[in-house]
């Protein structure tokens, strides 16, 4: 059975990240080689024409479908860094939608983006959005969806601004050392507008 | 040179964000190692833009895929993310074979070039061409 808040959800995160593919190209260009934002568009494009039969799946399938999507689409390292992203959490996720339920699926996405990136926190990257994102709804586990959700997305924007001050280490901003503080890191930013876009979906009701 | 036919020998894949880059590395070993080693590469993202393809790079290690094994260089990170997404999507008993070399595209392609014609298994390619990285 599929779920009737899922091709909503789907269709205002690829939006997002479409409408502000400019801005995630902007901030790529300062520290990276300025194209997240079109290869981002580019793989959501791709998710929205086959918006019907992936909404059609049981959501965890339906994660999947899209990054396998995303793998095929994106380009760049945000195409295997975003398709590992959801691949593994739609595997991670029982498709129940309590607050515990989505921890572990997004854990287990983060868990993914580590290992395909080699990566941990504090190295300007998207995961300095996840696992702030993670440890709010772990800790929001026991809360209704609409608190969880604004946890997370306080805790998204929160692990985003602290982007600003780092060092990048992985990626194409690594070369640029010390010169990458003071920049946002784009991956994050897409990351955050992902959980930002979700979360207002949760307190306005449409999704759970 | 070997008395073994190409088809024992370790295969060769470059992956590198430009499709030239990929083709230049591809003639390099062509040239320098002869025709007892197959070459692929690709390159370029699903537009043609510089980027890589897992798909792309599925392809090219399914036509390469040989019981002596395959050796994949990649430029950047995405190259070897997109790399590791398509050896992880191949049949598993497959997968062992197919060793991606932390070394420079060019320079790498050529010495694991050079070592597959003679013969040597994938682990002694795959430590030659690392041999490089420093």
């Amino acid at each position: 059975m599929s779920a009737d808040w899922l091709k909503p959800a789907i269709q205002a995160v690829a939006e997002t990240l479409i409408a502000h593919s400019e801005e995630l190209s902007d901030l790529d260009s300062a520290i990276g080689d300025g194209d997240h934002g079109h290869n981002m568009k580019r793989g959501f494009q791709a998710v929205l024409e086959q918006i019907d039969q992936i909404a059609a799946e049981e959501p965890p399938k339906a994660l999947q479908k899209i990054g396998m999507t995303l793998v095929g689409k994106v380009g760049g390292a945000s195409g295997p860094l975003y398709g590992t992203l959801f691949m593994q959490a739609g595997k991670s996720w029982d498709g129940t939608p309590s607050v515990a339920a989505v921890a572990a699926a997004v854990e287990g996405g983060l868990d993914g983006v580590k290992a395909r990136g080699k990566a941990t926190a504090g190295e300007k990257t998207m995961i300095d959005v996840w696992e702030p994102v993670v440890a709010a709804l772990k800790e929001a586990s026991d809360k209704s969806g609409a608190d969880a959700a604004a946890a997370a997305r306080s805790a998204a924007e929160t692990g985003l601004e602290a982007t600003r001050e780092m060092k990048a280490t992985k990626g194409r901003a690594a070369y640029l050392g010390e010169r990458s503080i003071g920049h946002l890191d784009p991956g994050a930013r897409s990351s955050e507008l992902i959980v930002q876009t979700l979360s207002d979906l949760v307190s306005k009701g449409v999704a759970p | 040179m070997s008395d073994t036919s190409s088809e024992d020998h370790v295969a060769i894949g470059i992956v590198s964000h430009s499709k030239d880059v990929a083709r230049g590395a591809a003639d390099m070993v062509r040239q320098m190692v002869g025709d007892s080693v197959v070459v692929a590469f690709t390159g370029g993202n699903p537009d043609g833009g510089l980027g890589t393809d897992a798909t792309e790079i599925g392809a090219m290690i399914e036509k390469l895929w040989r019981p002596a094994g395959v050796v994949v260089l990649v430029d950047l990170g995405g190259a070897e993310m997109n790399t590791e997404m398509a050896i992880e999507s191949l049949p598993e008993e497959r997968q062992g074979v197919v060793r991606i070399a932390n070394a420079p595209i060019v320079e790498g392609a050529v010495t694991a070039g050079t070592m597959a014609s003679t013969g040597a298994s994938l682990a002694a390619v795959v430590e030659a061409a690392e041999e490089l990285g420093g």
